[in-house]
């Protein structure tokens, strides 16, 4: 059937902010699903709150909305827009919750909007626990043995029934929230009560416990005649126990027989015929290591990161295909854009294996419980495609950016046979690397593998690693070098290991993802390395010989936290201006996840780990004309020292400039060359120092090692104890770098993008924090334009960014962070390449900041562009980005804000005043801004005047507010009724217990110490995360909140604003 | 296990240096590449791959061991083998023996370590061709590219079919009894019969009319099996004899190109064939696509069908070519590919099925 005549314009509804479990894939899945509807001629409206996505993008929909996603606002745009259909199953269970809502309700009917991709029985049947079994009962397909409760005690009986232990999975949560394996009793009971309330239809699933068993996972696409086929078949390196997300994962299968395969395989096409999904599906299974036995985990039927990472893995477009058969097609009808000859119904041929490695947060969030389960942690992943398991391995963890460039976790070394063996029963993310060192110290496969279950074949191949780094380290060779080399080392790994140079080199070569293992001709300019004969990346070069330059682009890698899905844009956009610019534009990333790793994005797209010699490789093939670091994140910008010192031409702000900005005794001349002020501050290495130091610049101060990156381990002191508990902790690790102290500027924070060619300048606008200076930029909610600022600041930050951009010679973006405090401008931070704020800035402004940024760093200059210099006039809109957070994935996470980020995603606001825009952002964010109910109230003491009129306004909308001793007294003086709560320590009804009860519906609480799970405060904001309580760990934030809830508007009362029409 | 090394080399003169697997010594064959990710000891066995040499295009080969249960005949009848990587430490519950050991104790000569892909690319740009496998290197290669180009594949048919009729019975009662012409006939069709309560009688290739007839069977299978369809001269005379004894017939593969052939239609030898787990095919009735099992070099002319006696059922999704023909006025329908899979998905087994509802409707 070819496209239905009876759709013309179609809604599609984003996923929203990242959180852990819902990241980057939504955006690839959304963006192709958009360029899909739009390339059939249909009108595309497009709801997605997040503005760091591409396909929020101008040019990718008709209308677009960056609005809350709740269900009044797609209500409310239905009835503007009047689609005659919605797309639901490319937005992840954001999009797909609520478009079953709309459904449900009767309100698509109502209006005449169809539903494309899924029904309603389809979702139920997948979804709701209970249908999901009968469904699989009727089919004969095997289930865990498992029952629905509602209740703790129901929960009790049934597991007593199967037998411990058992594994508790709530209803309708994301990747698994509140989930968890139950030992016993006490620990069913917590978790359940966790759970239950986590379900949006209190609804948790008790199932026998099959940990160990493998998993295996099918993406599945069906179309409305029925054809099914699978595109990927993936297996998980960590047997069921630990989540998918948290899991390495080979594709396709490795361990399973073509008769196991099949069972499964079958098992898979019948469940998606059942359900009558047409589009992508996801199908888990856990089969028995030693017979057929196999039960369904789980089904999702629609697009996911799965789906993401199968689409990388064979070349086959899944979001793009699920979109078509939304609208009408069948598979025999939708073209292979691989090979351009065949369809979309046929299965991928891989004449190589991908291997996927998560990316978990626990460098930033080192008082995490580490552990992994059913609960998905990691923020992020990263693939990579080799001719051998150990290629494909090695390359994954060294582009993880992890520190590692091979399976040795030096920290390991050091530990005895004894602790190894010991720390094999750890299921945490370093248990891949504890399993190599017990390899390395001679323990048996077969002890591994009983402890950790993990399957013989890949402990072999682990093995394999091992032996041949004895060899190297015994004695280089020609012939173990060649190993090494096809086990995917890099040269300067093995001169690392063997402590030798090598004599004679050889090059890596590239080959084709093309779908079907070489059988058709493929146009597809997707490589990986390998070693092998022969180059297809340069048979590919020299067979399209287009006369053009090529540039490289550097991509951003993983998502973690301080680095998200905005770096993605930035490429995807500079890749698309260089072609513009008559360039070929080559890129080069790892992450599945994202627009940039489609095939279609660049010329040509390597799909290779982000290291000096793995760029260094493509550069050797690709001839560029220069490389592009400046939109890839900190992944792309440590690599530009080497390449500069190799020769290689960097396009935009030189390797010498951005060292300028980012190291601090030449930072501190250039300020002192351009006289701008910057907090006093000085450079320590000792304890004594430093709080000699401390002291003189007065409290409170911010410590930070002299290399960070977003934030990380970085402090804002007090107190003499502070600086010296954060000492202990930094030189206890590291010694060799120095600490540096600064007086920290209680200011407002204020932040400018600008695109500069090193005469002029463009400031598209200025952003404003509401969070003081010392909430991490990141997790500030940031408003454009300033609200708060006196022209003569304003005038001051304009030169002060002009001076800079000037002196550091910059050609492209430039990212400065300042404070204002008593009318003074201080310079705290100079990046000299594209940030976060850069995508929300250019879909505000208009501007098309990093296409202007590329063509400056081509050569072209800001005057001749013609799109105005200094400071744009303000837009008309108000727009407030507020971030997001995923605290309630993550266990012993101090939620407090600080100078370390800690967001995972952010949503935006807009609107043409402030405090509209400032609601639409806090309930995009999540916050449901209840208006009666209880406060509780525990601050450190500098913020204790500040809090009074927050508690005041609190106290007259009717709230209860609750205090401990200290700040109640402080209140009550204040004519603010309170009741005091007993400390944690102080007796049985005390804060926790008070939050426990469901009185408390805000927790306001700041300290000046944090991150220890242990300490009071710690504990207080980890209950109101998870009871789902706001909890606001900024005075400012308080302030924010309060004042729109005082607001009293409902998000269905305000205005939208379609961003085509700014 | 010792690294001899062992060369391939291609009758236009490429050379291949890898590392010697299974037997020792030299082997000539028509060199044949298949896209399955899975199923490699099916592969090994299947008789269809008689005086081949077959290329593996997924480089990690041998992950799950060979097991005593999955082989698709009674030994390997391709004539060499070529991977890129053998798993040393295979991991599976039914593992018996490593692949490299099978094929040493199958006396077939293998060589690793080859770049596949590579070689791949060369069979789809320069088509089918023969190629020697030695694991010495020859003093004279001139020589040897003779002795490449005057290899044929012939009686294949009648080197991979049993001598002597055998019977097997369903393990419970017996509904129907079927005829299955062996021409290379992989044991998964025979399974897929009693699995369905049928007797199977297995037939040497060249049974007759006659003595087909004397057997009263319920309905006639024609199997899959190597080679050059129109070489079958005995059969496809055969075949147009035993058409005409109103017994429903159901041909795979081979016997599907033999029932073309009886019917005067044509064959002809594709570039490099289809062989894989995953070729789309379309049954025309049903509107559907399902993914199918491949294995042949040669296929059925479409526009040689006679359309007065015939309809094309099937077709291939990827380049239209004829995957099956239903005769009109008659009970027999054949097709291209194996709905008996093995290796490979079971999307079309419905087809044993409809050949068991056509013979019932008879009785």
């Amino acid at each position: 059937m070819p496209l239905r005549n009876d759709i013309k314009s179609v809604l599609v509804i984003g996923s929203g902010p990242i959180i852990i479990g819902q990241a980057a894939e939504f955006d690839y899945a959304g963006t192709q699903a958009c360029r899909a509807l739009k390339k059939e001629g249909l009108e595309v409206i497009l709801i997605n709150s997040n503005p760091a996505t591409i396909m929020t993008d101008r040019s990718m929909a008709d209308k677009i909305y960056i609005e809350p996603l709740t269900i009044e606002v797609i209500k409310k745009i239905i009835k503007i827009e009047k689609p005659d259909s919605i797309l639901s199953t490319l937005g992840g269970q954001t999009s797909l919750t609520l478009s079953m809502q709309l459904a449900k309700e009767g309100f698509l009917e109502e209006n005449n909007v169809k539903l494309l991709g899924a029904n309603p029985e389809t979702i139920d049947k997948a979804e709701d626990r209970q249908t999901f079994k009968d469904t699989m009962e009727k089919i004969k397909q095997p289930c865990i043995p498992s029952k629905v409760v509602t209740n703790i005690k129901d929960a009790l009986i049934f597991a007593d029934e199967i037998g411990y232990p058992v594994i508790v999975r709530p209803a309708f949560t994301l990747g698994g929230s509140g989930g968890g394996i139950a030992q016993d009793k006490i620990e069913l009971s917590n978790i359940c009560e966790n759970g239950l309330r986590l379900s949006p239809i209190t609804q948790v699933l008790i199932e026998r416990c099959i940990s160990g068993w493998k998993e295996i996972e099918f993406e599945v696409i069906r179309d409305s005649k029925g054809s099914i086929i699978t595109v990927c078949s993936m297996e998980n390196f960590d047997p069921v126990g630990v989540h998918t997300g948290d899991s390495i994962v080979i594709a396709p299968c490795v361990t399973l027989a073509d008769k196991e395969y099949q069972i499964l395989r079958t098992a898979a096409l019948n469940i998606v015929s059942e359900l009558g999904v047409e589009g992508g599906c996801n199908c888990q299974f856990a089969l028995h290591p030693e017979s057929f036995e196999y039960a369904v985990i789980e089904v999702n039927p629609r697009v996911s990161r799965s789906s993401a990472l199968a689409s990388k893995a064979t070349g086959y477009p899944i979001a793009k295909v699920s979109t078509k058969i939304a609208i009408g097609y069948t598979l025999d009808e939708i073209k292979n854009d691989v090979t351009n000859k065949t369809f979309a119904c046929f299965e991928p041929a891989l004449d190589y294996v991908v291997v996927k490695f998560p990316k978990w947060p626990f460098d930033k969030f080192v008082y995490a419980k580490k552990t992994l389960g059913t609960q998905m942690k990691a923020t992020g992943e990263v693939m990579s495609i080799g001719t051998s398991f150990e290629e494909a391995i090695m390359k994954s963890v060294r582009g993880a950016e992890i520190g590692l460039d091979s399976l040795s976790l030096p920290k390991l070394s050091k530990r005895s046979r004894k602790d190894i063996e010991k720390l094999l029963h750890n299921i945490d993310d370093e248990r891949c690397f504890v399993i190599f060192e017990a390899l390395k110290r001679g323990i048996t496969i077969k002890y591994i593998n009983e402890i950790t279950k993990i399957d013989m074949w890949f402990l072999h191949k682990l093995n394999n690693i091992s032996k041949l780094e004895d060899e190297l380290k015994s004695d280089l060779n020609q012939e173990n070098y060649i190993k090494a080399k096809k086990f995917g080392y890099l040269d300067s790994t093995i001169e690392r290991i063997s402590n030798k140079k090598i004599k004679n080199k050889i090059n890596p070569i590239y080959k084709m993802v093309d779908t079907c293992a070489a059988e058709f001709a493929a146009q597809t300019p997707y490589f990986y390395s390998t070693i092998g004969d022969e180059d297809e990346a340069d048979e590919f070069i020299k067979e399209n010989k287009s006369n053009k330059k090529s540039i490289l682009i550097i991509g951003s890698g993983p998502i973690r936290i301080g680095q998200g899905i905005e770096f993605d844009y930035s490429c995807v956009h500079a890749a698309w201006a260089v072609k513009k610019l008559g360039y070929e534009a080559v890129l080069c990333n790892n992450n599945p996840e994202t627009v940039s790793t489609d095939f279609d994005t660049a010329d040509r797209l390597y799909f290779e780990p982000i290291t000096k010699e793995d760029v260094m490789n493509i550069i050797k093939v690709e001839k560029p004309v220069g490389v592009i670091v400046q939109f890839g994140g900190q992944t792309a910008i440590k690599l530009t020292e080497y390449l500069s010192k190799n020769g290689i031409k960097i396009i935009g702000t030189s390797f010498e400039d951005i060292d300028r900005a980012e190291d601090r005794e030449k930072f501190d001349n250039l300020l002192e060359k351009c006289n701008i002020p910057r907090p006093e501050g000085e450079t320590v290495f000792t304890t004594r120092e430093a709080v000699e130091v401390s002291q003189r610049l007065s409290y409170p101060v911010l410590l930070r090692p002299s290399y960070v990156l977003g934030g990380q381990n970085m402090i804002i002191a007090y107190s003499n104890e502070d600086v010296i508990e954060y000492m202990d902790i930094i030189t206890a690790t590291n010694i060799e770098n120095p600490i540096l102290i600064d007086k920290y500027i209680m200011g407002r924070e204020i932040e400018v993008d600008a695109i500069s060619d090193g005469v002029d300048f463009l400031i598209p606008g200025i952003m404003e924090h509401i969070e003081r200076a010392g909430v991490h930029s990141g997790d500030s909610i940031s408003v454009y334009p300033a609200q708060n600022i006196s022209e003569a600041v304003k005038a001051t930050i304009i030169e002060y960014t002009k001076k800079l951009s000037q002196n550091l010679h910059t050609k492209g973006l430039i990212n400065i962070q300042y404070v204002v405090y008593n009318e003074d401008v201080y310079v705290i931070e100079v990046n000299p390449r594209s940030s976060r704020t850069v995508p929300y800035i250019s879909k505000v402004t208009g501007i098309p900041m990093i296409e202007i940024a590329t063509r400056i760093s081509l050569g072209e200059n800001l005057k001749d562009i013609g799109c105005g210099t200094g400071l744009k006039p303000c837009s008309d809109y108000i727009a407030v980005k507020v971030p997001v957070f995923s605290f309630e994935k993550l266990h012993d996470v101090d939620n407090h804000l600080g100078p370390e980020m800690k967001s995972t995603g952010e949503v935006l606001g807009i609107s043409k005043t402030f405090s509209q825009a400032l609601l639409k952002g806090i309930i995009g964010a999540g916050y449901t801004l209840k208006r009666s109910g209880g406060v509780l109230i525990t601050v450190r003491d500098q913020d204790k005047n500040e809090v009074i009129p927050i508690a005041e306004k609190f106290s007259s909308l009717g709230f209860n507010i609750y205090a401990t001793s200290k700040t109640a007294h402080i209140l009550n003086k204040n004519m603010i009724p309170t009741n005091v709560v007993k400390k944690i320590h102080e007796g049985e009804e005390n804060t926790l217990t008070l939050i426990e009860s469901g009185k408390v519906d805000y927790v306001i609480s700041t300290s000046s110490k944090g991150r220890l799970p242990a300490l009071d405060d710690v504990k207080i904001r980890r209950k109101a995360v998870e009871r789902s309580i706001c909890c606001l760990t900024s005075i400012d934030t308080a302030n924010a909140i309060i004042d729109s809830i005082i607001l009293n508007k409902k998000v269905e009362d305000l205005d939208l604003v379609d961003i085509n029409k700014l | 296990m010792n690294k001899k090394k062992a060369f391939l080399i291609l009758s236009n003169g490429e050379i291949f240096q890898g590392i010697s697997i299974g037997a020792k010594g030299e082997t000539i064959g028509e060199i044949v590449f298949t896209t399955g990710m899975t199923g490699y000891q099916e592969t090994l066995t299947d008789p269809s791959y008689y005086g081949q040499i077959v290329v593996q295009t997924f480089p990690l080969i041998g992950n799950y061991g060979i097991n005593s249960l999955d082989n698709e005949s009674n030994k390997p009848y391709l004539k060499g083998y070529i991977i890129k990587e053998s798993c040393e430490y295979p991991s599976n519950f039914r593992k018996k023996s490593t692949l490299e050991e099978f094929l040493y104790e199958n006396n077939i000569i293998g060589i690793k370590d080859i770049d596949t892909r590579k070689l791949t690319r060369i069979i789809r740009e320069d088509g089918s061709m023969n190629v020697i496998i030695t694991t010495e290197y020859p003093k004279d290669i001139s020589i040897i590219l003779d002795k490449i180009k005057q290899f044929k594949i012939e009686d294949s048919v009648k080197n991979v079919s049993i001598k002597e009729k055998q019977i097997f019975l369903p393990e419970n009662s017996s509904k129907l009894t079927i005829a299955l012409l062996d021409f290379g006939y992989k044991f998964n069709i025979r399974k897929e019969l009693l699995k369905r309560g049928c007797s199977v009688i297995v037939l040497p290739y060249n049974t007759n009319m006659d003595d087909i007839k004397k057997l009263n069977p319920d309905g006639i299978m024609l199997s899959n099996g190597p080679g050059n369809p129109s070489e079958n001269i005995e059969i496809i005379q055969n075949l147009k004899e035993i058409s005409n004894l109103n017994i429903p017939i159901f041909g795979i593969c081979l016997g599907h190109q033999l029932m073309a052939l009886a019917n005067n239609f044509t064959t002809q030898k594709l570039k490099y064939g289809h062989r894989g787990a995953n070729q789309p095919i379309k049954d025309l009735k049903k509107e559907k696509v399902f993914i199918t099992t491949q294995n042949h070099g040669y296929a059925v002319e479409s526009l040689s069908v006679d359309r007065s006696i015939a309809d094309i059922s099937h077709v291939n999704v990827n380049d239209n070519s004829c995957e099956g023909i239903k005769y009109k006025n008659k009970k027999i329908f054949t097709v291209q590919f194996h709905p008996e899979a093995a290796a490979g998905p079971n999307d079309t087994s419905y087809l044993f099925d409809e050949f068991i509802k056509i013979i019932e409707s008879e009785l």
